[in-house]
């Protein structure tokens, strides 16, 4: 009866989400009465998850699983699952994540809840918050098989150091076949992604042409942020589709988003709703995203986010 | 190649979302329904296959009867037939559940889902009736060929892409890349009359129990008013994103 969680590794280094997944998994274990045990997939230093709760490592290591793929970690999960005797496996919101849990669900034969961003509120029946309608609503929502998996979604449940220690067991379950093979990967390694961005900087059409997005990225790399944009720069070709963020694009639950030159239609609201915290600049008061906004400045982003830019510049050497 | 395109029926994304019977069910008053956008990139993708490799494309839906003006605007789009699964869609599970059967029935080669639906965005139902079905899946899919049994894919990954290779029989989670948003067609007057040609088929449901049950929705609370700070005083904004909000 134990909670099992799967950690995500790049590069043998694990990603910030796993020590929230093991620190979301401790929670729903201590209302439980039980453990959590985590699987890491070749990540270097397991027992490091211990400091967030984890009180076993299944550590795989395994050259045929250095290139994610789908099925392959689905099986490997669900092993660990069966021999852990798991009521509740965790998983995270990462793409990858979210392309393993279907399959992971069928084979577990598990009731899945994805984009949940709350502990249960009730164990019995099991009743987890999930986001739906892209964010416009919140859905409690009950699970009712047996074994169940919880796909928390980023940055909504935060990082909680417990200062315990983790066993580190050697784990080598049976891999399947996969019919899908991965023929090469492109992605910029220096770049930190919108799904694990704290901050997120984003354009709109206000900015006026792809030659101006050296403002953006000007503010982004002071703050450490993913950039992002509105679903018609995208469409013009002002910058690439994975950057599109709303209710088509990617969705958005950072700490920190700052829309300039966004208006802020509805469509677009609904992706980046989850944010904790928002800002907008934009020349026109009337702009609906001034109602969804924290902060706002209405100004010329061509003037204001230059000068943002140097204070923050100026703010975060003083702070370093 | 036969290609089955799910169709998913959902809320036009300007609708307001509202809930009504003690905030347990989505409340449809006023709602105008369209082909979720995902699908639509698919079915799209899909009538290039057709038009291109000579596929036969089926559209489908798991729904009651009032899904039925979605599927013919599909077929009024280019599909061939449709097929509604008489069952209320009650969680990703079970209509997987109800897929499946009509994958297996029909013989599918291809089958094109969205990533998600932007009601419920479970984004679980590709890949379990992959899983049902023992295809292989690719989902976040934003390119894609096929040479006979051979498909080559692209997923879109967290900062990034990657490029596969792999087989059919094959179900996809589709999205914008599939095609762009300017290949989108919108159905016109011929088409339209076609569509009222088509068959749609009507299946009765095989026996499958939802996992999971939404039991009650919730609205995010009201925000607080936008603070406003004046364009010459951006130390102010630094200051509030440090001291008031700590996210800097
Ligand atoms: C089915 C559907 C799905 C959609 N999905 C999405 C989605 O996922 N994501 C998305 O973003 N959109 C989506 N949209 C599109 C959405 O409706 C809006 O058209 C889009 O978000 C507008 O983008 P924008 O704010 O960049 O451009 P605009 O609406 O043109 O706004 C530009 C803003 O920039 C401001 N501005 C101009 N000059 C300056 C300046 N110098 N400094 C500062 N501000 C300036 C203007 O005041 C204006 O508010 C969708 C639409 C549909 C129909």
């Amino acid at each position: 009866m134990s909670v099992l969680v799967y950690t995500e590794s790049e590069k043998g280094k694990f990603k910030k989400a796993a020590f929230e997944v093991v620190s979301y998994a401790k929670a729903i274990a201590d209302k439980m009465g039980s453990d959590v045990t985590a699987i890491a997939i070749n990540a270097n230093a397991p027992e490091s998850l211990g400091n967030y709760g984890a009180s076993k490592v299944l550590n795989v290591s395994d050259s045929s699983l250095d290139v994610f793929n789908a099925k392959k970690y689905a099986a490997a999960i669900e092993t660990a699952a069966k021999k852990e005797n798991a009521s509740v496996v965790v998983i995270g919101s990462s793409a990858d994540s979210r392309y393993l849990a279907p399959l992971l669900a069928v084979g577990l034969e598990a009731g899945y809840v994805s984009n949940v961003v709350d502990t249960p509120s009730n164990l019995s029946p099991f009743t987890v918050k999930r986001t739906a309608f892209t964010n416009k609503a919140f859905a409690n929502t009950e699970i009712h098989t047996d074994i169940k998996i919880v796909g928390l979604s980023n940055n909504s449940f935060g990082l909680v150091e417990t200062g315990g220690s983790a066993t580190v067991e050697d784990f080598s379950p049976a891999i399947p076949d996969s019919g899908v093979r991965v023929e090469s990967v492109d992605k910029a390694t220096d770049k930190v992604t919108i799904a694990d961005a704290e901050v997120v900087v984003s354009g709109g059409r206000g900015l006026k042409g792809p030659e101006n997005w050296g403002l953006i990225e000007d503010l982004a790399e002071v703050l450490g942020a993913a950039t992002a944009c509105s679903k018609p720069v995208s469409d013009l070709g002002w910058r690439p589709h994975s950057e599109h963020v709303g209710q088509t694009g990617k969705p958005v639950a950072s700490n920190l988003y700052i829309a300039i030159g966004i208006s802020g239609a509805i469509q677009h609201l609904a992706g980046i709703n989850s944010s904790k915290v928002k800002v907008v600049i934009n020349t026109d008061p009337e702009a609906p995203f001034f109602k969804a906004a924290d902060y706002g400045i209405v100004g010329d982003a061509f003037e204001v986010v230059p000068k943002l830019t140097e204070k923050l510049r100026t703010f975060k050497a003083q702070n370093a | 190649m036969k290609i089955l395109v799910c169709i998913s029926h959902v809320p036009d994304t300007t609708s307001k979302i509202n809930f009504t019977d003690n905030d347990s069910k989505f409340d449809t008053n006023g709602v105008q329904y369209v082909i979720n956008p995902n699908d639509e990139f698919g079915l799209t993708r899909a009538m290039w296959f057709k038009e291109k490799q000579g596929a036969s494309v089926d559209v489908v839906n798991v729904g009651g009867a009032e899904t039925e003006p979605t599927l013919r605007k599909a077929l009024a789009i280019g599909a061939d037939a449709a097929i509604r699964v008489n069952t209320e869609a009650t969680d990703g599970y079970a209509v997987a559940k109800q897929l499946a059967k009509v994958v297996k029935d029909g013989g599918y080669d291809l089958v094109i889902a969205g990533r998600e639906s932007i009601d419920y965005n479970g984004g679980m139902v590709p890949g379990m009736l992959a899983s049902m079905t023992g295809a292989n899946f690719v989902t976040n899919c934003i390119a894609l060929d096929i040479e006979g049994t051979n498909a080559k894919a692209v997923r879109e990954i967290d900062g990034g892409k990657e490029t596969v290779s792999t087989s059919l029989p094959l179900v996809i989670g589709g999205q914008k890349g599939l095609v762009e948003e300017s290949d989108l067609r919108i159905p016109n007057m011929r088409g339209i009359m076609m569509a009222r040609k088509k068959p749609l088929t009507v299946l009765e449901p095989v026996d499958a129990k939802a996992e999971t049950k939404a039991v009650s929705f919730e609205k995010p609370a009201p925000k607080g008013a936008v603070k406003l700070v004046d364009a010459d005083n951006i130390d102010e904004l630094v200051n509030l994103l440090h001291n008031e909000a700590k996210v800097i």
